[in-house]
């Protein structure tokens, strides 16, 4: 099988992995399978999985380096729209069924808590990023689009606040999560400072 | 009898109570896990037979008893409590079990027993999250002593007219209904009597966040969310069931007094 092969195959295969979670927990909503407080798990199952999945689009760039090889790439956009996607049903889940769209209590929340200031911010900062994700908007913007979605890594560093800041005993809770972007952010900083060495030879 | 008495308490209340099955499968005990569902899911390591409970500090009958020792001599009693964890969620819950100052009387605590401190269990085989350093085991907790003398007190030993679940806290844990849940310690090994305030975990933990009074207080908010309001359970996909929290829990009557010259902001 060429690469190229092996790409037409695999990409649908990991579209399909990537909306099992959605599957699961509508077939868990369906079964009254999510306990005494159904929409606090959807919100917390929702937002895990757009972590996680943010997680492993910024893995994508390191795993061509470690593998030398760049098929990696070829999932990234995928894996960032799901990870928006998540995001978005994380958004919904609390909006409309944590505080059954009662807009003074979330009025509250958003000014009051910095746990979901954060977290919305970076909501607010992926939405650029998917809204540019095609590849007519990356040739549009040219270097520019390079520069914008590097904004990823603030997002994710932001969306590791937000989950580390709303656990009762913060990083603690989430640490495999931390460790992740802790080795995913030092790579590319190591990469670049590489950059750096080999321009000055 | 039993289940007339408990429609009788329900009806005191007003409220409709949170099942069984809630009850018994949505759960904070770190002793064995972080999620909701880890005390249910691996409850069955933790054994309760034989039991003791070893009793010290400034008090007459000091020594290590049995749980038969320490529940015989009391009568049961079904009590409806609601119950609200310090994460904005609560319940309603037919706790079985009797009162702690009956329990204290028996030790005879000295002149200078100003608070009464408890803990839980440690054993890394039965409790599988103790294994690791989530919090700084054992699990301890206190209360002044009149808190603990207070009628409202209670020693539990079974919910629902059966006896406690492992993840509900067995065979016998606290429950003091005007505090949030954490106050309420679970499988108690030890009872001391102190002079000073015991240094409680949670308080040791974050003590801007977790005091060691822990009142249930709608007017001052845990520093990271609203404690104006909480989340009664069980709830459905549709309908989060929101509503206004209580001072003390609904308990005020019978409770606030203990607190009339203390500035409950800062003693929160």
């Amino acid at each position: 099988m060429t690469q190229k092969q092996w790409i037409g195959y695999s990409k649908p295969l990991i579209f399909l992995l990537l909306c099992l979670p959605t599957v699961w927990l509508v077939l868990s909503a369906y079964q009254q399978n999510l306990g005494a407080d159904p929409a606090k798990k959807l919100v917390d199952e929702t937002g895990l999985w757009a972590l996680r999945i943010l997680l492993l689009s910024l893995a994508m760039t390191p795993f061509r380096y470690w593998t030398g090889s760049g098929v990696w790439l070829h999932y990234r956009r995928m894996l960032g729209l799901f990870a928006f996607y998540y995001v978005v049903l994380h958004l919904l889940s609390y909006t409309f069924l944590l505080f059954g769209a009662n807009w003074s209590y979330l009025q509250q929340e958003l000014t009051k808590r910095p746990y979901i200031i954060v977290g919305f911010s970076a909501f607010l900062l992926l939405i650029p990023l998917a809204l540019t994700s095609t590849k007519n908007w990356q040739r549009r913007l040219g270097q520019r689009w390079r520069k914008l979605h590097q904004l990823v890594y603030l997002i994710a560093l932001l969306a590791m606040l937000h989950v580390i800041w709303l656990k009762k005993l913060g990083v603690w809770a989430v640490w495999p999560y931390a460790l992740c972007l802790f080795i995913l952010l030092a790579e590319r900083i190591r990469q670049y400072q590489l950059k750096q060495q080999n321009s000055f030879k | 009898q039993q289940i007339q008495q408990r429609q009788l308490q329900a009806n005191r209340t007003g409220e409709a109570l949170t099942p069984y099955e809630s009850v018994s499968t949505y759960n904070n005990f770190y002793e064995f896990g972080l999620d909701k569902s880890d005390p249910s899911e691996k409850a069955g390591s933790l054994k309760t037979e034989p039991w003791t409970v070893t009793v010290e500090g400034l008090c007459q009958k000091k020594g290590t008893f049995t749980l038969e020792d320490i529940v015989k001599p009391h009568a049961l009693e079904d009590r409806i409590y609601r119950f609200r964890c310090v994460e904005a969620w609560s319940m309603v819950v037919p706790w079985l079990g009797f009162s702690l100052a009956d329990l204290i009387k028996r030790f005879q605590p000295s002149a200078e027993a100003k608070y009464i401190e408890f803990t839980t269990l440690v054993d890394k085989t039965q409790f599988p999250n103790q294994r690791t350093n989530a919090l700084d085991w054992p699990y301890v907790e206190g209360l002044r002593l009149d808190e603990a003398m207070n009628p409202l007190t209670l020693i539990a030993v079974g919910v629902y007219g059966r006896s406690l679940p492992a993840q509900n806290g067995a065979p016998l844990r606290l429950i003091v209904p005007w505090k949030y849940g954490f106050k309420s310690i679970k499988s108690i090994v030890k009872i001391r009597f102190t002079a000073t305030q015991p240094k409680t975990t949670w308080a040791i933990m974050a003590p801007r966040e977790y005091g060691f009074y822990a009142n249930v207080n709608p007017a001052v908010d845990h520093p990271r969310w609203s404690q104006a309001r909480e989340r009664r359970l069980p709830a459905s996909l549709f309908n989060p069931n929101w509503q206004p929290t209580l001072a003390f829990n609904g308990y005020s009557k019978e409770v606030a007094a203990m607190y009339r010259h203390m500035d409950l902001r800062q003693y929160f």
